[in-house]
């Protein structure tokens, strides 16, 4: 094990901690930026670490096809290779295969695909996957693990969970250099409690340096993703690293961190700075829009980045999609809006005034009050009481409690077995014992789901009521 | 802002000649002859603010800017609201700004679409004519510290009387932008053309130093004229103005400047950087401008254009290249990168690679300017320029005029 994790502050489920890694000591909670080719696009190293970047993720997959793996350990791992002087990570590579190939194809030996390159099959099973990894030698590198979308449902799901299961122990075996990098296992299962809970329990068997939530951000409904995230957080060791991975959106971050997951990862905020849009607390600003052509102000007044202190809205407009300093700015801006609301997380935890950063968040999100359903219901879970941002509740709730999606997707999942429920255990606390249960609660879930979701909102209802009598 | 020439014109270098640029308040002066950065829209295409302050100062400090980018976004009031090209760059202190329609690379004139009332340009937003009415609203918005006249720039291979129209034109056109010029601080260059004539060229030099103006920018070259033609034209050019004000040249690449200084121009563009940087080059020729890098040139970098001065890092000789572009180049990119990662990130075709090139190069391109500049002080330029040109004899298939004028 190459890590140290030191949780310093706590509030209920979510936890700020020290996480030492052998090239850079993290706080976190973490988000981590993703550098598919070895760089982060469009920004320099030394802007990295000026907007307070601790870790970066390579994308295994592209790597070892440019410049390949070879190459990255001849020139001295990829720290040395692109001087990044802070910590990295480094994805296993079978979900870029599965979601950019059409042709992968996921075998007890592992995923073969059709190269890029030259269209002949190839075969990556877990022991390469390792041994390529261990030679990009990142801080903290990934198992291969059978990914499956999170919207199959059936028999596949089961398999797939397994099957991570059975190549841990082949990714453990493959793993020549445990004392300078942290081989983190993947919890699979799609969206049934009881596959999850067995995946989680395989895993912590292993005692891995840290682990990581897989195969959500994959298109799932956010109640059926939240839940996933609390069962898998409650169960997992509390004195390890939790990474959900693939994750993701200011607002996911933030619930997630409630329910006491730690890192993340996501293309979000250069992906789309690339096409002209800026992260800000009250959402995002589409900067192409015509509004910002004759607008003074910065990006984001509370920022304290280079480009809110030197550039008007107005002049980010004209640069925005038609010149590479357009993405290259608003890039950094969206970063250091990440890793400002990292840091928050971390401060607002270790200061013990987690909720109140949790509802400043929420009303500056949904000033109307429209805190969507899975929020307040994960938010219920975490123990943060964010009634106080949800005053619009009085007028709606009839409406949002027949029509909203995730009633809608509790309803459909239902009917199916193999997905049961996941309901349950969100309205409860614990997640084993709940998860154990669970199971047993089919056909009823939806049900009980509701009456306690009734409860809640007209405790809500009650108190927005008063709220705004008072108000 | 003010300019004084310090080392005139002497024997033993040519009309080469060093001048200061001091800004308005206080601040460091730039030495002339010196590089003039191109920018998209005020800022380098690739250099954001906080990495262009890791390039030596005041050298990087000269800025271009185009108003023909800001054509159709932000409006000229957004700009004059704003509080002009400074603030809404974010570039403030030493750096100085100025401002000519023609950037070199995107907005290039049209002669064939210009007429009476003035100049035609391409543009990334199409064709568009520009009245010096609307030139003037559009530079007072930027409020620039040093702006250029309209200019009817015209090919070498037009007909005399074309010609002829475009000096008269571009006469008028000053002449018009000197009656609108709303503010003096700004200090005003006229444009001189004339193409390949010389007498058009003596009789434009002649008309514009008889103007109010603070200083000279030199247009029409790099339009179809002959290599051979150029230092007569040129000589024709500064023979006719005064010896104490700014020269500006558009369009001159690396063995050109060097002519250009010798004829005792004092700034140049620097498209050249955003040519080789966009292509994958790095410029490698070492500074005092003598050789050495003959046998740096060998098959395998011919084929992507490397001669000697500069390296194509896109070429498979650099995969494993561990060393920096340059040693002891003191630049980000070679204190912080190698040419094999450098080498990646062309292949990979990310952004980063154009950001450490444009850095690299224009360090280098600054630091050539600054051993140019040294040579003047020490009276040796013709020597300098000697040496380098046999430096590059070998590698280059067209001969290079050196006219070693010493008057
Ligand atoms: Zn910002
Ligand atoms: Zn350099």
């Amino acid at each position: 094990m190459a890590l140290r994790f030191e949780v310093i502050g706590r509030f209920n489920r979510a936890r700020a901690a020290i996480l030492t890694l052998p090239h850079f000591l993290c706080q976190t909670p973490l988000f981590m930026p993703v550098g598919t080719q070895g760089t982060i696009k469009g920004l320099a190293n030394s802007q990295l670490e000026d907007i307070g970047c601790q870790i970066i993720l390579g994308n295994t997959y592209h790597l070892a096809l440019r410049p390949n793996a070879e190459l990255i350990d001849d020139m001295g791992g990829l720290h040395n290779f692109m001087n990044w002087k802070r910590a990295l990570l480094t994805d296993s590579g079978g979900f870029q295969m599965v979601s950019l190939l059409h042709l992968a194809d996921i075998t007890e030996e592992g995923v073969t695909f059709q190269s890029p390159v030259d269209g002949k099959p190839m075969l990556l099973t877990p022991e390469e996957s390792i041994h390529i990894q261990n030679k990009i030698g990142a801080d903290i590198i990934m198992a291969l693990d059978d990914v499956v979308k999170t919207t199959i449902t059936g028999p596949r799901i089961e398999e797939a969970m397994n099957r991570t299961l059975r190549w841990i122990d082949r990714c453990i075996a493959a793993h020549k250099k445990p004392d300078e990098q942290n081989l983190f296992g993947i919890v699979q299962g799609g969206l049934d409690p009881v596959l999850r809970d067995i995946c989680v329990k395989g895993l912590v068997d292993r005692d891995l340096p840290g682990y990581a939530i897989g195969g959500l951000a994959g298109g799932e409904d956010k109640g059926s993703f939240w839940r996933v995230v609390a069962q898998c957080t409650a169960s997992l060791p509390d004195d390890k690293p939790r990474y959900v991975m693939g994750v993701g959106y200011p607002l996911d971050i933030v619930v997630c961190s409630a329910l006491g997951a730690d890192m993340y990862d996501c293309v979000y905020p250069t992906r789309t700075a690339r096409f002209g849009t800026a992260l800000v607390p009250e959402g995002i600003l589409k900067m192409k829009h015509k509004a910002m052509a004759d607008d003074y102000r910065p990006i984001d007044s509370t920022c304290d980045c280079m480009v809110c202190k030197k550039y008007t809205r107005a002049y980010i407009h004209c640069l925005v999609t038609k010149d590479a300093m357009g993405s290259q700015l608003l890039s950094y801006h969206n970063l250091r809006y990440m890793i400002r609301l990292s840091k928050n997380l971390h401060m607002s935890i270790l200061e013990g005034r987690f909720p109140q950063f949790v509802q400043e968040f929420l009303r500056l999100q949904f000033p109307k009050g429209d805190v969507p359903e899975w929020v307040c219901n994960a938010m219920e879970v975490a123990g943060i009481d964010i009634s106080s941002c949800c005053f619009d509740c009085s007028s709606n709730v009839s409406t949002s409690y027949s029509s909203d999606t995730d009633s809608i997707s509790y309803s459909s999942t239902s009917s199916s077995p193999s997905s049961t429920t996941v309901a349950s255990c969100a309205c409860f606390d614990v997640g084993r014992k709940a998860v154990v249960k669970s199971r047993s609660l089919v056909g009823i879930g939806t049900k009980r789901g509701m009456r306690r979701r009734g409860g809640f909102w007209s405790k809500l209802l009650m108190r927005s009521t008063n709220d705004y009598r008072r108000g | 802002m003010r300019f004084e020439v310090v080392v005139k014109a002497a024997c033993g270098n040519g009309r080469a000649r060093i001048g200061h640029i001091y800004p308005v308040i206080g601040g460091v002066p730039t030495e002339t002859p010196a590089l003039i950065l191109t920018t998209r829209k005020g800022l380098p295409t690739f250099i954001s603010p906080d990495l262009l302050s890791t390039l030596p100062s005041p050298d990087s400090c000269l800025l271009h800017v185009s108003p023909m980018h800001f054509l159709e976004i932000p409006s000229t009031t957004t700009v004059a609201r704003i509080g002009g090209v400074r603030r809404m760059v974010g570039l403030q202190g030493n750096y100085l700004f100025f401002a000519s329609p023609r950037d070199s690379i995107e907005c290039l004139p049209s002669s064939e679409s210009s007429n009476k009332f003035g100049p035609s340009f391409e543009t990334p937003c199409g064709r568009h004519l520009v009245k010096p009415a609307k030139y003037v609203e559009m530079v007072s918005a930027l409020n620039p510290d040093v702006w250029v006249s309209l200019a009817d720039e015209v090919p070498a291979w037009v007909l005399a009387k074309r010609n002829r129209t475009s000096v008269y034109r571009t006469v008028k056109w000053l002449d018009e932008c000197i009656a609108l010029n709303p503010k003096n601080e700004m200090m005003l260059l006229g444009a001189i053309v004339g193409g390949s004539s010389i007498e058009e060229r003596k009789r434009c030099a002649k008309e514009v130093s008889l103007r109010n103006v603070s200083g000279f920018w030199i247009g029409g070259f790099g339009y179809g004229e002959g290599i051979e033609e150029r230092p007569a034209l040129l000589d024709a050019i500064m023979e006719n103005l005064p010896d104490d004000k700014m020269r500006q040249i558009s369009g001159f690449e690396l063995p050109e400047i060097l002519e250009g200084i010798a004829s005792g121009i004092d700034l140049f563009d620097s498209k050249y950087i955003y040519h080789l940087t966009v292509g994958g080059f790095a410029l490698v020729f070492p500074l005092n401008g003598v050789n050495e890098y003959e046998d740096e040139v060998d098959s395998q970098t011919c084929d992507f254009g490397s001669d000697g001065t500069k390296i194509n890092l896109r070429a498979t000789i650099y995969r494993k290249d561990t060393s920096s572009i340059v040693d002891n180049c003191e630049c980000y990119t070679c204190q912080n990168h190698t040419r094999a990662y450098i080498n990646h990130l062309i292949n990979t075709h990310e952004m980063l690679a154009q950001i450490l090139l444009e850095i690299h190069n224009t360090h280098h391109y600054l630091g050539f300017f600054c051993s140019i500049r040294d040579a003047i002080k020490r009276g040796e330029f013709n020597i300098f320029y000697k040496k380098f040109l046999q430096g590059r004899r070998n590698l280059f298939s067209t001969p290079m005029q050196f006219s070693a004028a010493c008057n």
